[in-house]
């Protein structure tokens, strides 16, 4: 029975080959039974397809990008709060996080509810800080070193076997077999993304991923694994299995004890043939395929949103191994009026 | 030899390992021994079940039972009781 009549704001319509989560976020509120849902579609480009799927986000608004600021975006979300009395907000890029866990008190008081970790949080489990919290809490991490001049490359095989991982501050990989490859990608990656580069030890092994939701006191509501079966040229789980390890959830039970993490989250694992878990990264949102946590029982952005309203929610237990999901893409027709109005007006 | 109790097997013969995500599909001879091994009967009792209800010389069942299991053991599908 809908009981619970709620607006929420969603962000990450980019339904794409390399996708947001928000169209898997708004899925899994939609199938919560208690809730009698408006969904906001907060957008940067308009050509992000949740704009046009209108039985999916019931009407979206286009905000200022990430650096513009949080000023910028606070006018912005005054101005959508204002028409469409917005009860909770939902960001799920990682570059917008920043700006949004800033405007969390303001929102609040506004009556604009969301569920958020830390800005100490977000910084102590990204890419340049997870090894130290790793070490701290006796996780495994790949051996990561951090270079800012390519002087420094030669001295790298005291600490590292090739091949290495040469990745880039905030985005993409690459696999280094010697020393001139890792100099061509510390070029390339510092030139796009600055400095330092990471450099990390090469694990392989079965990529898992497992989405969860903590409470922001030490305790796990949910967590889903999952094996990607199939993985784009982009790195993208095309479709994947949910699996069933209890190591993995006292594992992930343990990681948001240890972070006491607010919000939903994804983390990335490699299981090795030894049957080590080494923590390859943290992405401090859902991922995009969020909508299989709900499909295999445990809808985590529904539970978040309780959380977020105040209500108590009893973590979830149980969930069923072997739901599947096979992502597809498909051809929406709209019309030039639509795009149109979305580009003049920012809104649809 | 007994299958890992999370291993799904169906009629068929779709294996599927809950634990790895990893699913395999075999014939309808090795689903039926699957099916056996799942309701724990040993090696002799799986042995006379197939020479039962297949023609085949005892010799070549049991290296190629032999096998199987040797490959259900890589797998990681099931597990020895006598080690």
């Amino acid at each position: 029975m809908k009981t619970y009549k709620l607006t929420i704001a969603v962000s990450g319509l980019n339904a794409i080959d390399s996708p947001g989560p928000g169209i898997g976020v708004i899925r899994s509120l939609r199938d919560c039974p208690e809730f009698d849902l408006r969904i906001i579609g907060l957008s940067y480009e308009a050509l992000e397809p949740g704009v046009y799927m209108h039985d999916v986000v019931d009407k979206s608004y286009q905000i200022p990008y990430p650096s513009s600021g949080s000023t910028e975006l606070l006018n912005r979300l005054q101005y959508i709060h204002k028409k469409e009395s917005l009860n909770a907000i939902i960001p799920t890029f990682d570059a917008e996080l920043g700006n949004f866990i800033k405007l969390e008190p303001i929102l609040k008081q506004m009556g604009v509810a969301s569920f958020l970790p830390s800005t100490e949080q977000l910084i102590g489990l990204d890419k340049m800080h997870l090894h130290e919290f790793a070490k701290e809490y006796n996780f495994k991490v790949p051996n990561t070193k951090f270079i800012d001049d390519p002087s420094q490359v030669e001295s790298l095989k005291n600490d590292f076997d090739f091949p290495m991982v040469v990745k880039g501050k905030y985005y993409e990989a690459y696999i280094a077999k010697n020393n001139s490859e890792i100099e061509k990608h510390f070029h390339q990656l510092s030139a796009k993304w600055g400095l330092p580069v990471v450099i990390q030890e090469f694990i392989t092994g079965t990529e898992i991923v497992i989405a969860g939701l903590g409470d922001g006191k030490g305790q796990l509501m949910g967590a889903i694994p999952l094996r990607k079966l199939y993985i784009t040229d982009k790195g993208k789980g095309w479709s994947g299995v949910v699996l069933e390890d209890e190591v993995l959830i006292e594992l992930t039970k343990k990681f948001v004890k240890d972070s006491k993490w607010k919000g939903g989250f994804e983390i990335e694992i490699m299981r090795t043939d030894k049957g080590e878990f080494y923590i390859m990264e943290m992405n401090p949102r859902f991922p995009a395929w969020v909508y299989t946590t709900a499909a295999a029982g445990q809808n985590l952005p529904a539970a978040m949103i309780k959380l977020a309203m105040g209500q108590s929610v009893a973590p979830f237990e149980a969930y069923e191994a072997g739901k599947m999901f096979v992502r597809y893409s498909w051809d929406l027709i709209t019309d030039i009026s639509e795009f149109q109005q979305i580009t003049t007006t920012g809104e649809l | 030899m007994v299958l890992k109790k999370s291993i799904a097997v169906s009629e068929s013969g779709f294996i599927f390992n809950p634990t790895t995500g990893d699913s395999y599909t075999v014939n309808q001879v090795a689903a039926e021994i699957l099916e056996l091994l799942k309701e724990s009967r040993s090696l002799e009792e799986v042995k006379k079940e197939i020479l039962k209800n297949y023609e085949v010389d005892e010799k070549s069942l049991t290296e190629d039972l032999s096998d199987f299991y040797a490959h259900l053991q890589q797998l990681d599908l099931a597990i020895n009781e006598n080690v």
